[in-house]
């Protein structure tokens, strides 16, 4: 679902990816570990098509970035620790937008199951600027998969969100994995990391320098796994 | 070209079709009008944009009135210049807030997320922002008119002031965007805004001066055609560059 073969992406005189390979399975649920300023955000911000691959090549769900970028768009569902939702719109009016962005039939049925989804249905009506950063972050889940998308990619959900906000989110993120889909994730939280992904790719220097599946750390954890993997490197 | 619907042939292998059909790709008319209704839809719920330029444009005729003392002659002919000076302000006001509504919340990304061409996003923000000018202009226009005694209300003066605020519009738009990824945005889009469009304001003022005199409206004509020439061009640019404008 996800190719990326030798790339590199400079700003500048400064390097941040230095040739990073990295493929995902139709259906996987990879956790992309790293130090900060290891590049996870800007490798991410790639794939979103948010940025420009200096060199390389990029496939998401079939299309090549950057020529391809709109379609890529179609099958993306993007989550970062901003939630990318107006303050002064209800919860409806934002996924209503974002659903005419995406050109989604069925509209209010749609934004009805996804609320659900998210569990904000009782808050559908309330401005967002009234909402805990827990329900914002719900809600922009709820934006993200407005539009059924094939491949997500969050990128540090967890930020601000304290423990009861983040176990709401755990059981938003497994529906949302549930449901098919394939799931990229950057987070610096091991245990919800460990507890999600089925692989555990470890991001350093601007390339991936360990991974793992979720069976192959049966023998260790993942906490081990990282830090080794970031000795060695 | 701009009304093309997306019912694309999926040319990728079969097992990336994962069965799903809820998306139609939005047309352009169709995604540009969301932009607007959701910007007037969040302006008209905090009147934040509309009142900080409201206030401004009034309080700066207000001013006009009691520093200059003017006659009824000397009004006629300073009108075009204070006018267009307050819209420029206020307008500039409006820019900055508009788009910095869009960087400071991580919305803009959610906008360049959407399967549409990113010109969308431009012609979105710029008309969102021309209604703002215009609706401004609705009030401080009767106001003027009050305060100096002269009447604003012609035709042709309304044309004049409409061609004016899309051009200052639609290169603004443009360069707010560029001045909201920096971090110090609030001055950079004056000083970026009123040199490019310079043109725009000197033909809207010559215009607007010449109706207000009682010349001919063919004595006038060279600055009408100017703007509207300016406004064309202006929007192609922006259509054009956008895409690099918003481009990491």
């Amino acid at each position: 679902m996800i190719e990326v073969k030798k790339l590199v992406k400079r700003f500048g005189l400064k390097t941040i990816l230095r040739g990073l390979e990295f493929s995902v399975a139709p259906g996987e649920f990879v956790a992309l570990l790293g130090p900060n300023g290891a590049g996870k955000t800007t490798f991410l911000r790639i794939l979103a098509t948010l940025s420009r691959p200096s060199l390389g090549n990029v496939m998401v769900a079939g299309y090549n970035l950057p020529h391809q970028a709109a379609q890529v768009r179609a099958k993306l569902g993007v989550v970062s620790h901003m939630p990318l939702l107006y303050p002064d719109l209800t919860a409806e009016e934002n996924l209503r937008f974002y659903g005419r962005m995406y050109g989604i039939g069925n509209m209010e049925e749609r934004i009805t199951e996804v609320l659900e989804m998210v569990g904000l249905e009782n808050r559908r009506k309330d401005l967002v600027r009234t909402f805990s950063r827990g329900m914002q972050q719900r809600l922009a889940i709820g934006r993200a998969v407005i539009h059924d998308p094939e491949v997500m990619l969050f990128d540090e959900p967890y930020t601000g969100l304290d423990q009861d906000a983040s176990e709401m989110l755990d059981d938003v993120l497994r529906t949302v994995a549930a449901e098919g889909r394939t799931v990229v994730m950057t987070s610096h939280d091991l245990a919800r990391a460990e507890e999600l992904a089925t692989r555990f790719d470890i991001l350093s220097r601007g390339v991936i320098t360990a991974s793992a599946t979720q069976k192959e750390l049966k023998k260790t954890n993942l906490l081990s796994f990282y830090k080794q993997a970031l000795a060695d490197s | 070209m701009m009304d093309k619907k997306t019912a694309t042939i999926d040319s990728r292998p079969e097992t990336m079709n994962r069965p799903s059909s809820i998306v139609h790709r939005p047309s352009f008319v169709k995604a540009t009008l969301a932009i607007v209704q959701k910007d007037l839809s969040a302006e008209f719920r905090s009147f934040e944009l509309i009142s900080a330029m409201l206030v401004f444009s009034l309080l700066v005729i207000i001013i006009f009135n009691f520093a200059l003392e003017l006659d009824v002659k000397v009004r006629q002919s300073v009108t075009s210049g204070v006018l267009w000076a307050t819209f420029a302000f206020a307008g500039t006001l409006g820019l900055n807030r508009s788009m910095s509504v869009e960087k400071d919340r991580g919305c803009m990304d959610g906008l360049l997320l959407a399967p549409v061409d990113r010109s969308v996003i431009y012609f979105g923000k710029a008309i969102s922002n021309l209604i703002f000018m215009l609706i401004v202009e609705a009030i401080v226009l009767p106001v003027y008119s009050l305060l100096y005694n002269v009447n604003l209300f012609r035709l042709d003066l309304l044309g004049v002031i409409l061609l004016g605020s899309i051009g200052y519009a639609a290169v603004g738009t443009l360069l707010s965007t560029m001045s909201a990824q920096t971090r110090t945005r609030e001055v950079l889009l004056p000083i970026l805004l009123f040199p490019v469009a310079m043109p725009v304001l000197l033909a809207s003022v010559k215009a607007s001066g010449g109706l207000l005199a009682g010349v001919e409206l063919s004595e006038v004509l060279m600055p009408i055609n100017l703007l509207i020439v300016y406004d064309v061009i202006f929007i192609a640019i922006a259509f054009m560059v956008f895409d690099f404008v918003v481009e990491e």
